[in-house]
C-alpha cells in the first residue's frame, strides 16, 4: 500500500468520496441486526479511532451490545502485540467468553462489500458447517496471488486451501468473512495459542480443514479488497460506473459513515466537472474528469484534474495539472505545479504551506 | 442539582403562510434553505455554538418534518444527560387547556419546562431566521449593563424601519422607548426578535399577563417590563441576518449562497452550522453536465446543466435539462430535456420529460398575488407533473397532477392548481 498506509490503517482509507474503508464491515454489521462488534486494530490507528470516536453513526451506540475496539495492551500475563489475527482475537478471548451469542461473524475490515450476514448463518446452520467461508469467484486471469484460494468439493465443501499462492489451483478466493460457533472459535483459539500459532487462516482454517467441516459461501456481488495501491484506485473508480453507485447508494440498506457536517459542495465560474464524484465541502473552480474529489477539497481556478483520486481536505492551487495520481489527504498543492503518473498510478504527497483564502 | 446559567427557548410553531404552498404541510422553520439545511439548523446551530446546551423547541404547525428532524439533537451534540434538545407541543391541562395562542403564551405554557433547569437567563429565539450569532457575546453584554431584558437589534435603512419594531434608545443602549411598525420611525434599530431575559423577570411577567390574550413578547410583554421600569437594553447585531419570509426573500437568501464569497458564508470553519444528513454518498456529474455558480447537496446526480442555483441532496438532473437561477429541494427528480426559470421546487418533486417551469409573460398570480410574485413558479412537496407541459411565471403547482389538468399542456402565468389537500 506505499506510503498512502504510512498515515494510516488500509480499513481507515477513505472510499467513494464520503466512506472509510471499515464503514462498509460495520453497515453490513448493524444492516444485517448485529448489535455487538468488536474491532481489533493494531497498526497505524489514529484515523481510524478518530473515525470510531462515536458509534452512533452505525447505531451501535446501545446498552446491550455496541462497538468495542480492541488495542494490544499490557497485562499482568502478556505483552506483546497482536502476533496475528488469531492472536488478536486470542488476546481478547474473555471478550467472547463473557459473551452469550451463538455464533460470531469475523470480516476484514478492508473490503468493500454489501451483506447479510443472516444469509451466511442459514447456509451455516443448513450446511451443519464448523466454519462457513465466504468466497467468490474471480474471472480468469485476474491477479489472485494476494489473497487465499479456495477450492470445494460438489457439495461446497472446502477441500483446499491455500494463502497466498504464485500458482493458484483455483480462481475462487477467500473474501475474509467467516462465520463460526463462538465456542468452536473459543476452543480453536485457545488449542493454536497454547501452540503458539498465531493466524487464523494458517493455523486455524487451513491446519483444520480436514477433521472440520469448512464450508464456502459463494457470493455474485460486488466484493473488493483495497489493500493494494492498485486495487485501491481501481475500487474508487468503480463508484463512477452507475451500477455499483446504484447497489450501495440507492439500494437498501445504507451504508453508513461519520457524519462530517460540511456545507454542500460548491461550483464556481469556469468549474468544468466530466464523469466525476464530488463531496460535500468541496469548493470547485477547475476541470475535473473521471475523478474522485474527497471531502472539503479546494480546485484553484484552470486547474485540469483527470483520472485521479483527490483525498479529504486537499488544497490544488491555480493553474495545476494532475493526472493519473492519487494524492494524499491534507496535502496542500501550490499553484502552477504538475503531476502526472507515468506508469502506473504516482502518489502525491506534498505538505506546503497553506495560505488561507 | 440540576443547574444551568441560560437556556433557550426557539419559537417554531408558526406557519409561515407567506411561503405559501412551501409550508403547506411542513412549518416555516423544517423548509429546506441553502441545499442540504433547513431553516431551524441555524438558530440550533448557534446555539451549540455559544455553549447552549438546553433548548426548548416550541411546536404547533405541521410538526412531523420538524420533530423527524430534530430527533433527539444527534446533529447538533444537543443529545444530552440533563438538558439537550426538547420538543415542546402544547399539551392537555386539567382546567385552561388551548393551543399556543401567542409568542409569550407558548413561553407561558412551558413555565414548568424553564423552572426544572433553574436557570438564571432565558434566551428566546425565533425559528424563522437565517444568521450566525454567539449568544454568549449578547449575555456578557446582558450582565455588563444589569439589564433585565436585552433586545438584540440591528440598523436597517431608514426607509424599511416602519416594517419593523422600533427600539429608540439613550447613548448606553439603553431602551427609552419603542414603536411597533412606526410611520415615522425615530430610529433605524429594528428588534430581531431575540431576547434575553432575567428568568425572575421572565417569569413574572408571563405570569401577571396571564390572562392577556395572544400574549405576544413584541405586544405585550416588552411594554410590561418596560412601563414597570426595569432595565431594558439593546443589543446591536451588523452581521448577516435574514428574514425568509417571502417567497422572494427566500429565493434571494438561497442565491446569495452562490456568490463566490458569500455575505453569509457556509464554509467558516469556526462556526459550524449543523443538520440532520440523512444521504452520505458524494454527488455524481455526468461526462455531459455542466455546472456553474451553483451548490449542490450530498447524493444527487447531475446529467443536464445547473447554472446559479441550489440544488438539494439526493435530486436527480435529466439529461440535456437545463436549471437557471432556481432552487431544487432534496430528493426531486426532475426527467430529461426539461427547462427550469427561476423555480422553487420542494422536496419529493417529480418533474417528468420535457416539462417547462417559468417561461412565458409574466401575469400576477390569480389567487394569492401577494404571495407568489416576482415571476417565480413554485412546485409544492411530493408533486408530480406529467411530461411536456409547460408552465409560466407567478404560478404555484401543488399536488399530483395529470396531463388532463392542463390546457394544451401549459398553464398560463399567473395560475394557481392546487390538487393537494392539507392532509393527505
Amino acid at each position: 500500500m506505499k506510503e498512502l498506509t504510512r498515515k494510516r490503517a488500509a480499513c481507515a482509507m477513505p472510499i467513494a468520496g464520503s466512506y472509510r474503508g471499515i464503514d462498509f464491515a460495520l453497515s453490513n454489521m448493524t444492516n444485517s441486526h448485529i448489535n455487538k462488534v468488536a474491532v481489533f486494530t493494531q497498526y497505524n490507528a489514529g484515523s481510524l479511532n478518530e473515525h470510531l470516536s462515536s458509534s452512533k453513526w452505525w447505531n451501535f451506540g446501545r446498552k446491550q451490545g455496541g462497538l468495542y475496539v480492541f488495542t494490544p495492551a499490557v497485562t499482568a500475563e502478556s505483552s506483546v502485540w497482536y502476533r496475528g489475527t488469531a492472536d488478536a482475537i486470542a488476546q481478547n478471548l474473555s471478550f467472547l467468553k463473557n459473551s452469550h451469542e451463538p455464533y460470531v461473524v469475523i470480516s476484514s475490515g478492508d473490503c468493500v462489500y454489501k451483506m447479510d450476514y443472516n444469509k451466511v448463518l442459514e447456509y451455516h446452520i443448513e450446511k451443519k458447517a464448523d466454519i462457513t467461508v465466504v468466497c467468490k469467484e474471480m474471472e480468469s486471469g485476474a491477479n489472485i496471488e494476494r489473497y487465499g484460494t479456495i477450492k470445494m468439493n460438489e457439495e461446497s465443501r472446502i477441500e483446499e486451501f491455500e494463502e497466498k499462492p504464485v500458482v493458484a489451483k483455483s480462481n475462487t478466493i477467500s473474501c475474509g468473512v467467516y462465520v463460526i460457533r463462538r465456542r468452536q472459535l473459543i476452543e480453536m483459539i485457545e488449542k493454536s495459542a497454547e501452540e503458539d500459532r498465531h493466524d487464523f487462516v494458517k493455523d486455524i482454517l487451513i491446519r483444520y480443514k480436514d477433521i472440520k467441516r469448512i464450508f464456502g459461501y459463494k457470493i455474485k456481488d460486488y466484493w473488493s479488497n483495497i489493500a493494494t495501491v492498485e486495487d485501491y484506485f481501481n475500487t474508487n473508480m468503480d463508484f463512477l460506473k452507475p451500477e455499483i453507485r446504484n447497489y450501495f447508494f440507492r439500494q437498501y440498506p445504507d451504508v453508513y459513515s461519520r457524519v462530517d457536517d460540511n456545507p454542500p459542495a460548491k461550483y464556481n465560474v469556469g468549474a468544468k466537472i466530466r464523469n466525476s464524484l464530488i463531496s460535500s465541502g468541496c469548493i470547485v473552480n477547475g476541470t475535473v474528469e473521471d475523478s474522485v474529489i474527497f471531502k472539503k477539497t479546494y480546485i484553484g481556478n484552470n486547474c485540469y484534474i483527470k483520472n485521479s483520486i483527490i483525498l479529504n481536505d486537499v488544497y490544488i492551487g491555480d493553474n495545476t495539472h494532475i493526472e493519473n495520481c492519487i494524492v494524499e489527504s491534507r496535502g496542500t498543492i501550490r499553484a502552477n505545479s504538475y503531476y502526472r503518473g507515468e506508469n502506473g498510478i504516482e502518489i502525491v504527497v506534498e505538505h506546503n504551506d497553506r495560505y488561507v483564502i | 442539582m440540576v443547574k444551568k446559567e441560560m437556556i433557550a427557548m426557539l419559537l417554531a410553531g408558526g406557519q409561515g403562510s407567506r411561503l405559501g404552498v412551501l409550508t403547506s404541510r411542513v412549518a416555516k422553520p423544517a423548509v429546506s434553505f441553502g441545499s442540504k439545511y433547513r431553516i431551524i439548523d441555524f438558530p440550533l446551530s448557534n446555539c451549540i455554538n455559544s455553549g447552549v446546551d438546553t433548548v426548548g423547541v416550541l411546536t404547533q404547525y405541521q410538526p412531523l418534518r420538524l420533530n423527524t428532524h430534530i430527533g433527539i439533537g444527534i446533529p447538533w451534540d444537543l443529545d444530552r444527560n440533563i438538558g439537550g434538545v426538547t420538543v415542546l407541543p402544547p399539551y392537555e391541562k386539567s382546567v385552561h387547556s388551548e393551543w399556543y395562542t401567542g409568542t409569550a403564551n407558548a413561553i407561558y405554557q412551558n413555565i414548568a419546562y424553564m423552572e426544572s433547569f433553574n436557570p438564571e437567563y432565558v434566551l428566546i429565539l425565533s425559528g424563522d431566521h437565517i444568521y450566525k450569532m454567539d449568544y454568549e457575546v449578547m449575555l456578557d453584554f446582558h450582565k455588563q449593563n444589569g439589564a433585565e431584558v436585552t433586545i438584540a437589534v440591528m440598523p436597517v435603512p431608514m426607509e424599511e424601519a416602519k416594517r419593523f419594531g422600533i427600539m429608540i434608545t439613550d447613548e448606553n443602549r439603553r431602551v427609552v422607548d419603542f414603536e411597533e411598525k412606526p410611520e415615522k420611525p425615530r430610529s433605524n434599530l429594528a428588534s430581531m426578535g431575540i431576547y434575553i431575559f432575567n428568568w425572575k423577570t421572565l417569569k413574572e411577567a408571563l405570569l401577571l399577563n396571564a390572562e392577556q390574550s395572544g400574549l405576544d413578547f413584541g405586544k405585550h410583554i416588552i411594554p410590561y417590563c418596560h412601563k414597570k421600569g426595569a432595565p431594558l437594553y439593546a443589543y446591536e447585531f451588523n452581521g448577516y441576518w435574514k428574514d425568509v419570509g417571502t417567497l422572494n426573500s427566500y429565493w434571494e437568501a438561497n442565491m446569495e449562497l452562490i456568490d463566490i464569497v458569500p455575505e453569509f458564508n457556509l464554509y467558516e470553519e469556526y462556526w459550524k452550522i449543523y443538520t440532520k444528513c440523512e444521504t452520505l454518498p458524494p454527488q455524481y456529474l455526468a461526462p455531459d453536465s455542466i455546472v456553474e455558480r451553483s451548490i449542490i447537496g450530498e447524493g444527487s446526480e447531475i446529467y443536464g446543466k445547473v447554472y446559479n442555483s441550489v440544488i438539494g441532496c439526493g435530486v436527480v438532473v435529466g439529461e440535456g435539462t437545463v436549471i437557471r437561477d432556481s432552487i431544487v429541494m432534496n430528493s426531486t427528480e426532475i426527467g430529461r430535456n426539461c427547462e427550469l426559470y427561476k423555480a422553487i421546487v420542494a422536496e419529493e418533486v417529480t418533474l417528468e420529460d420535457n416539462v417547462k417551469l417559468g417561461i412565458g409573460e409574466e401575469a400576477p398570480n390569480e389567487t394569492d398575488p401577494h404571495i407568489y410574485n416576482h415571476g417565480l413558479v413554485t412546485i409544492g412537496e411530493k408533486s408530480v407533473i406529467p411530461k411536456d407541459v409547460s408552465i409560466g411565471k407567478n404560478t404555484v403547482v401543488f399536488g399530483v397532477t395529470s396531463t388532463e389538468d392542463y390546457k394544451d399542456n401549459y398553464l398560463q402565468s399567473g395560475r394557481t392548481l392546487i390538487k393537494a389537500g392539507e392532509e393527505q
